[in-house]
C-alpha cells in the first residue's frame, strides 16, 4: 500500500512550482490575473474561439450557457460539501431541481419577478439542504453516499408524480429573467443585459456573475474559521470534535451552502429554457458533477472549474462519436483515478491527505474496515 | 474529584462494550487504565470525551454533570484527549495542527505554542511539515500537544505508546510526567501495562467492561494476579505449581489470555 502510494507521488507533472510563485506574488500582481481571467471568461462566447471549441452543428455560446456554465456554477457547489467538508453527496442534483422548480412554480403560479424568485429559490435550496442534513448527517462516507442518492430519487420522483407541477410533462412558459438594459456593446452586436430566445450569450454573462460571486463567497469561508472547521472534519471527524468544533454544525452549514449554489444554478437554467420537466434531474446530473469536481481536483476551486468545464464540454464538442462517448469518458475517468487520484489541479493540503494513505478517499466512502476499526467495534 | 464516572454502560448496537464502570480521577494524578484487548479502555475515554453517547450511569466533571453534553463543548469545559491512533490531521502543517488544538478558544495562543515547542523541541523543527507525513512518534507529541493547545484540565491520552520504538516509548512518557507535574490531571490508557503503572499514581485493571481491581499503581506492580496477566510474570506467580510450569496449561486467576481469545472472536464475527 505504501509502495503504491510513494510510487503515486514520485516525478509525476505537478503545479507546486506555479503555486510557490503564486503565493509569493505581491497582490496587485494577483488582481491583474483575476481581471484577466473575468475579461477572458467574458470573451469566451466569442465567434474565433467557437470554431475550435464547438462543433460545426453546435452553436457554442449555447453550450457555454446551457452545459458549461451550469456545471462550473454545479461544482462550485458541490466542491463545499463534498471537496471542503468531506462529506460524499451522490444526491446533489437535488438542490438544482428545487432551484428549478421554486422559479417554475413562483413565477408562472404566483407571477414572482426573477430577482425575487432567485432569492426563494437560494432559501429554500438552503432549507432542502438542511432538511436532507438534519437526519442523514451523523452517518458516514459510503452511508451519508447512499442516503443522499435515494433523496436526490426522491425529489425526481416527486416531481415526476405530483400533478401540482404537471408530473412528468413539466412547467412551461418560465419567464425568461427582465431586460435590465437596452445597452449593446460598441462594436458588438450583443446586448448583454437583454434576456431573449434568440442569444444565449447574456445567460452566460449572468453565470459568469454567479459564478464569480461563488467563487468569492466560497474562497472567504475557506479563510475563515469555517473552513478550518470543514478541514478539519474533512480530515478526521472524531479528532475534529475532540478539538472543539461543533461537527454537525459545520456539515449542516456545508450542506445547506452547497445547496443554495446549485439552487441558483436551477434558477438560470429554468429561466433560459422556459421549461422545466423532471428529465432534466436524472441522477446522471449529479453522478458528472460530482465527477467534475474529483477529476478537477476536489477542494481546490480552479481545479474544480477546470475539471467541470473538461466533463460538460468534451461530450459536447465530441458528439460526432456520440455512441461511444460515456465509453470513452469512463476509461478516461477510470485512468485517472490510477494516474492522477488527487485529480488534475489538487489543493496541495488534499495532496497530502491522499498521500497519507486514509485522508481524502477515506471520507469519499473509500475507506474499508482494518484491524484498525474491528478493534474498535469490540473496544 | 474533578472527574468521577459512575457506573456507565455503553453499547455498540446490541453489544455491551462497557457493563458499569466506575472509576474517579482526582486533581493533579496520573491515573491509568490497564487491561487486555477489547476490555473497554478506548470505550472509557471516548464516552468520558463525548465521541460515544452514554446508556446508562453518569459522568460528573469539575462538579458538573456532563453526561448530556455534546463532545465539542466538553473541550472548553477542559477535557482534551489525544484519541485512539493519534488523530493527527493529515493534510495541515505541524502548525496548523496545534492551532486546531486551541481551535475552542479565542485569543492569543503564542503562550501555548511556545510551550508546545519547548516540550516537543522535534515539533518546532518541523513547523511547516505536513502532519501525514511524520513518523509516529512524532504524530504521537503532535497528539498530545494539540490537546494541550486547549489548556484541558485533564488530558486523556489513548495509548499514547501504540507502535513506537522502545526508547521513544520511554520519552514519551517522561514527557507526560512532566507534564503532569506542570499542573494537568493525566487519564492514561495503556497496554503497556508495566510502563504505566511505573507513572501513574493509582490504576483500574479493566476486564471485558468491568473494572476488577483499583489500588495504587505500586501496590498493582507487586500484585501476584496483575504480574501474571499483564506483566508477563506467570511463573512467579503460581508458587509451588511444578518451577516450570506452562504458562498456557496454568490458568492464571485472572485469567487475561482467554478473555482475549473471546474478544478476538467476537470482532471477527
Amino acid at each position: 500500500m505504501t509502495g503504491v502510494a510513494s510510487k503515486r507521488t514520485r516525478s509525476r507533472f505537478s503545479v507546486d512550482p506555479v503555486r510557490d510563485r503564486w503565493e509569493s506574488a505581491p497582490p496587485w500582481a494577483r488582481w491583474v490575473v483575476y481581471l484577466l481571467l473575468v475579461v477572458g471568461a467574458l470573451l469566451l462566447p466569442a465567434q474565433g474561439i467557437g470554431n475550435i471549441m464547438a462543433p460545426p452543428e453546435s452553436d457554442w455560446p449555447t453550450m457555454l450557457s446551457d452545459q458549461i456554465g451550469i456545471y462550473v456554477l454545479l461544482g462550485l457547489g458541490l466542491n463545499v460539501v463534498v471537496g471542503m467538508a468531506g462529506l460524499l453527496d451522490l444526491g446533489y442534483v437535488a438542490f438544482y431541481a428545487v432551484g428549478g422548480y421554486t422559479i417554475a412554480i413562483f413565477a408562472t403560479k404566483y407571477h414572482w419577478s426573477f430577482w425575487e424568485t432567485l432569492v426563494l429559490a437560494i432559501v429554500t435550496a438552503s432549507l432542502a439542504g438542511v432538511l436532507l442534513g438534519a437526519p442523514t448527517l451523523r452517518l458516514r462516507g459510503d452511508y451519508l453516499a447512499i442516503v443522499t442518492l435515494g433523496f436526490g430519487e426522491i425529489v425526481r420522483v416527486t416531481a415526476n408524480n405530483l400533478n401540482y407541477v404537471n408530473g412528468p410533462r413539466g412547467i412551461q412558459g418560465i419567464p425568461h429573467p427582465p431586460t435590465l438594459s437596452e445597452w449593446t456593446v460598441p462594436g458588438l452586436d450583443v446586448q448583454p443585459f437583454k434576456y431573449g430566445l434568440l442569444d444565449s450569450r447574456p445567460y452566460y454573462y449572468l453565470l459568469v456573475f454567479f459564478i464569480v460571486v461563488a467563487i468569492v463567497f466560497v474562497k472567504r469561508l475557506e479563510r475563515s474559521r469555517v473552513g478550518r472547521a470543514w478541514a478539519s472534519i474533512r480530515e478526521d471527524e472524531d479528532a475534529a470534535e475532540l478539538m472543539g468544533v461543533p461537527t454537525f454544525k459545520f456539515k449542516l452549514a456545508a450542506f445547506a451552502i452547497g445547496a443554495a449554489i446549485g439552487g441558483s444554478g436551477g434558477v438560470v437554467f429554468a429561466a433560459k429554457q422556459t421549461s422545466i420537466n423532471p428529465g432534466s434531474f436524472t441522477f446522471m446530473v449529479s453522478a458528472l458533477v460530482l465527477a467534475g469536481v474529483v477529476l478537477g481536483g476536489s477542494g481546490n476551486i480552479p481545479g474544480v472549474i477546470v475539471g467541470a468545464f473538461l466533463l460538460a464540454w468534451l461530450p459536447e464538442r465530441f458528439r460526432g462519436l456520440s455512441d461511444y462517448r460515456m465509453l470513452i469518458f469512463g476509461v478516461a475517468l477510470v485512468a485517472m483515478m490510477i494516474f492522477r487520484p488527487e485529480g488534475l489541479w489538487p489543493s496541495r493540503q488534499r495532496k497530502a491527505e491522499l498521500a497519507e494513505g486514509s485522508g481524502g478517499m477515506g471520507s469519499m466512502g473509500a475507506e474499508v474496515a482494518g484491524p484498525g476499526t474491528a478493534a474498535e467495534v469490540t473496544e | 474529584m474533578l472527574l468521577e464516572i459512575n457506573d456507565i454502560h455503553v453499547h455498540y448496537g446490541k453489544i455491551a462494550a462497557l457493563k458499569g464502570i466506575s472509576a474517579e480521577v482526582d486533581e493533579g494524578e496520573i491515573v491509568t487504565l490497564i487491561g487486555a484487548n477489547g476490555a473497554g479502555k478506548t470505550t472509557t475515554l471516548k464516552t468520558i470525551s463525548g465521541l460515544r453517547p452514554l446508556t446508562s450511569g453518569s459522568i460528573r466533571f469539575a462538579g458538573q454533570d456532563i453526561s448530556k453534553m455534546p463532545g465539542h463543548k466538553r473541550v472548553l469545559a477542559g477535557i482534551g484527549q489525544s484519541p485512539e491512533g493519534r488523530g493527527v490531521f493529515p493534510g495541515m502543517t505541524v502548525e496548523e495542527n496545534l492551532l486546531m488544538g486551541a481551535y475552542a478558544r479565542r485569543g492569543d495562543f503564542s503562550k501555548e505554542l511556545a510551550e508546545v515547542y519547548e516540550l516537543f523541541p522535534r515539533l518546532a523543527e518541523r513547523k511547516s511539515q505536513a502532519g501525514g507525513t511524520m513518523s509516529g512518534g512524532e504524530q504521537q507529541m503532535l497528539a498530545i500537544g494539540r490537546a494541550l493547545m486547549a489548556k484541558p484540565k485533564v488530558l486523556l491520552l489513548d495509548e499514547p505508546s501504540m507502535g513506537l520504538a522502545p526508547k521513544l516509548v520511554q520519552q514519551i512518557f517522561s514527557i507526560i510526567v512532566e507534564i503532569n507535574r506542570r499542573g494537568t490531571t493525566v487519564l492514561l490508557v495503556e497496554q503497556n501495562a508495566s510502563q504505566a503503572l511505573q507513572v501513574a499514581h493509582r490504576a483500574y485493571v479493566l476486564e471485558t467492561g468491568r473494572v476488577v481491581k483499583s489500588a495504587p499503581a505500586s501496590d498493582l506492580l507487586d500484585d501476584p494476579q496483575v504480574r501474571a496477566a499483564y506483566l508477563g510474570g506467570g511463573a512467579e506467580a503460581q508458587v509451588g505449581a511444578g518451577a516450570s510450569a506452562d504458562c498456557l496449561e496454568d490458568t492464571p486467576p485472572v485469567a487475561a489470555p482467554e478473555s482475549v481469545e473471546e474478544d478476538g472472536d467476537a470482532s471477527s464475527s
